[in-house]
């Protein structure tokens, strides 16, 4: 059995899609566990998953040992011997706890999988997103955490069904003392059409002109990592590259970056990728479909005039 | 009290060239990952407000001895290291057990300090498998660690929300990579690092063997194609013209 599990509903409706993506070729069945939601096991359900909801309130959810005992123990009473999580931060970290305790091989981050002879050949990013690495895992019991967006969310089929799976859980040594929501801004840059990306190359005077220019393209405004830790023009939350989002525009207008690989890993799956830079050695111009060698502070003000 | 800060020695990331898609890594220098030295800097920081003894461990080749200097110059006390000319490259779950089997030669440990993920993987599964080897409490993400006495308040940042948590110590922690901004090691303390104690160990001295039965298979490791158009633009109608085109079509 494939068994899938995340706490985000909506992640695991992504695993089940990668599950089903795999079951035929595996010969799997697919098994979806939710622990303490039972709107996140209907939803399940209603995507045609056979779901199993453990209801234990000593399972601490804040606890990646606490959770991860529960996945061991559903693991071996179900046969489930590949077990898929999200990629999300709650989930990488349960993702390591779990393999121990399985002694499991374990892939994170993965942003592709593919079933080859009985195997699930997987890639994720490696040497800081220079390369793109294929493995697969040769233990008995195999984690994988899928990366957030790597497969579209399952829609609603016939067929699934909840039942209770009674688990015992251990006392969990951490303790939450509280939760608050996040109060940033809430770009969501990684679900937009059209990106427009600032770099270092940017003056703080064009920031509005990139504003301007961001919004008469009906697009979202992200940046560079130094743009938002250093320079603080932007929110951590619009950060794109690999201590930030990968995302999948449409198209992305990139403005005076550099194009060093910690940031190209963010924006190289995009569909088109137009770059402004003033260096022509730039490697963001190599990777880009269109690319212009040119000084922003002349382009930015004749750009938003030609758009608007 | 020993506070524990695991350490990876990587491939300096900038000056990997790609050569037929293949990288070069002859001749790259090595260093610590980036997260790792924010995890040295958040031990510092507790042994400056709680006193204690901070020692790096890592695992890795026999270059790990030279590259461990950064680590003891950015105010590591001393260093146990397991060096073995196999360990180039080792998967998760070796790394784990070396990491693991070395905090066990330390007393009293009250927090073994992670990097959220290495500089060249970033599979972020060390922390939770050395936990999970020791038998003890982990908190992932952090964003800031208090200690008082035996307890760790430690905030640990998600996607979409800050947690306060508290745990007994020993416990595992995994720190963000804007946890803290590191200090630059003076010329006085990079003198200093080198004359720092070491403490080199074997597989032999840990009773691991190296060649223990692989769990990952890397099938191949190549720099993504680059099919891009690459159509050189001159003017700024030109630039908008394309803008227009190529972000009008909708969604894929």
């Amino acid at each position: 059995m494939i068994l899938i599990y995340s706490e985000k509903t909506e992640l695991a409706l992504e695993l089940l899609a990668a599950a089903c993506a795999l079951a035929d070729k595996l010969g799997s069945s697919i098994g979806a566990l939710t622990i303490n939601n039972d709107s996140g096991a209907k939803d399940l359900a209603a995507a045609g998953a056979d779901t199993y909801l453990v209801t234990n309130d000593t399972v601490n959810q804040a606890d990646a040992a606490s959770v991860a005992g529960v996945l061991q123990q559903a693991a071996q009473r179900l046969s489930a011997s590949i077990i898929l999580l999200a990629s999300n931060r709650r989930g990488k970290e349960l993702a390591g706890r779990l393999a121990q305790k399985l002694d499991a091989g374990c892939l994170t981050d993965v942003t592709g999988m593919q079933a080859i002879n009985g195997k699930i050949e997987c890639t994720r990013n490696s040497l800081g997103g220079a390369t793109i690495v294929t493995q697969q895992i040769e233990s008995e019991y195999q984690v994988i955490a899928v990366s957030p967006r790597t497969y579209a969310p399952a829609a609603a089929q016939a067929g699934g069904q909840v039942q209770g799976l009674d688990i015992q859980a251990a006392v969990s040594a951490v303790k939450l003392i509280s939760a608050s929501k996040k109060s940033e801004d809430t770009a969501d840059i990684e679900t937009a059409d059209i990106l427009v990306i600032v770099g270092l190359g940017m003056e703080q005077a064009d920031m509005e002109l990139a504003h301007a220019i961001a919004a008469a393209l009906g697009g979202e405004l992200a940046c560079s990592k130094p743009v938002a830790t250093d320079r603080k023009w932007l929110g951590e939350d619009r950060i794109v590259g690999l201590s930030g989002k990968k995302c999948k525009p449409q198209l992305a207008l990139v403005l005076g970056v550099s194009g060093q690989v910690q940031f190209t890993v963010g924006i190289r799956d995009a569909h088109t990728i137009v770059a402004v830079n003033n260096d022509e050695q730039a490697y963001i111009l190599q990777m880009a479909d269109y690319a212009m060698v040119a000084d922003l502070k002349e382009v930015l003000p004749q750009l938003q005039k030609a758009l608007s | 009290m020993n506070i524990v800060v695991a350490v990876k020695q990587v491939p300096e990331l900038q000056q990997i060239r790609i050569k037929d898609r293949q990288p070069v890594l002859e001749g790259v220098p090595f260093t610590l990952g980036k997260i790792d030295k924010n995890a040295l800097e958040a031990g510092v920081q507790l042994k400056e407000s709680n006193g204690g003894n901070l020692v790096v461990i890592s695992a890795g080749n026999e270059e790990v001895e030279e590259t461990i200097k950064e680590a003891l110059a950015a105010g590591a006390d001393e260093a146990y290291l397991v060096l073995d000319d196999g360990l180039t490259n080792i998967e998760s779950s070796l790394s784990a057990q070396l990491l693991a089997a070395t905090v066990k030669k330390l007393d009293d440990v009250g927090l073994v300090i992670f990097g959220e993920g290495s500089g060249d993987n970033y599979s972020g599964q060390v922390g939770s498998r050395v936990a999970e080897l020791l038998g003890l409490p982990q908190v992932g993400y952090a964003s800031r660690i208090e200690v008082e006495g035996n307890l760790a308040r430690i905030t640990r940042s998600l996607e979409d929300s800050d947690e306060i948590l508290e745990v007994q110590l020993p416990a595992v922690i995994s720190v963000l990579g804007d946890i803290n901004e590191p200090r630059i090691p003076s010329v006085t303390q990079i003198l200093k690092a080198g004359r720092k104690p070491k403490t080199i160990m074997d597989l032999d001295d840990l009773g691991i063997e190296s060649s223990e039965a692989r769990r990952i298979m890397t099938l191949s490791n190549l720099a993504p194609e680059n099919q891009r158009k690459r159509i050189t633009i001159k003017t700024v109608p030109d630039l908008a013209a394309a803008l227009r085109t190529e972000g009008g079509r909708g969604t894929k």
